[in-house]
């Protein structure tokens, strides 16, 4: 396969009570096996895939939070947050994990992944998509 | 055109599998090129051959595998989606310890990878469901 393509994943549902949050995890992980160019999303309830603090063994399901800091491990770094979401729900960046990269053309330098971003900046985002997946 | 088609939810509860259906048999009839049919999700459920509609109703899986027949598609059902919805080929039954085999002719297990290489190798990824 010699061409790239812009993959945007689209994360719009909270972590638990349904599998879409998991599963985007899921394809994310295994497409970075594929060398693309990968963009995520999070936005409405999807920005509390992110948060600290996760405990879901009252509800019997597995914390996969963990499994976000991996990401810039697999040359995922460009995590776009919605920030009229964070506000709407009353977070803030504090309020997420830190998710970090380190950048090859800058000596190996750690950097944040996540970029708060404006819907107009979002529709910029879908714009540049070769696949969007929705999530 | 090339076209990886992905199918997010079941059978009969929501209209999306019979309009991908439609959908593949129109683009195919209009001499358009199907890379792949990937089902995801509940999507799974569309390859089940214990599917057994009253018979005043369409065979969805029915309709599925012979147009696979036809036209030689790719249809791929997402192993674990698969595994825990309980759609098993021969292989999967034997591994999980499961005495029935209910893939349907046409469909075949494999990952999610394969969902992203339909997306690096066609020009439109189209989403069915949800």
């Amino acid at each position: 396969m010699s061409d790239t393509k812009t993959f945007v994943y689209i994360n719009r549902k909270a972590p638990y009570g349904s599998v879409y949050a998991l599963e985007s995890l899921e394809v994310v992980l295994i497409g970075a096996a594929f060398e693309q160019d990968v963009k995520l999303v999070f936005m409405d309830d999807g920005v509390f895939q992110l948060t600290k603090g996760q405990n879901p063994s009252g509800i019997g399901m597995k914390n996969f939070s963990k499994t976000y800091a991996a990401l810039g491990d697999y040359d995922v770094n460009q995590i776009y947050v919605d920030e009229d979401s964070l506000k709407e729900r009353g977070l803030t960046l504090d309020d997420l994990q830190p998710l970090v990269y380190e950048d090859e053309d800058d000596d190996w330098a750690e950097k944040d992944s996540i970029k708060l971003v404006t819907r107009e900046q979002i529709s910029d985002v879908i714009e540049s998509a070769d696949v969007l997946l929705n999530f | 055109m090339k076209f990886t088609i992905q199918i997010s939810t079941g059978p009969y509860t929501h209209q999306a599998s019979d309009t991908a259906y439609k959908f593949t048999r129109a683009a195919l009839d209009a001499g358009h090129e199907i890379h792949r049919v990937f089902f995801y999700h509940d999507g799974v459920n569309n390859a089940t051959s214990y599917t057994a509609p009253p018979q005043d109703d369409r065979n969805l899986q029915q309709l599925w595998s012979e147009l696979a027949e036809q036209h030689s598609l790719d249809m791929v059902v997402c192993v674990a989606a698969a595994q825990r919805r309980g759609i098993m080929d021969e292989g999967e039954a034997k591994k999980n310890g499961k005495d029935g085999v209910n893939i349907a002719p046409g469909f075949q297990i494999s990952g999610l990878g394969q969902l992203i290489e339909g997306g690096v190798q066609s020009d439109r990824l189209l989403v069915f469901g949800d």
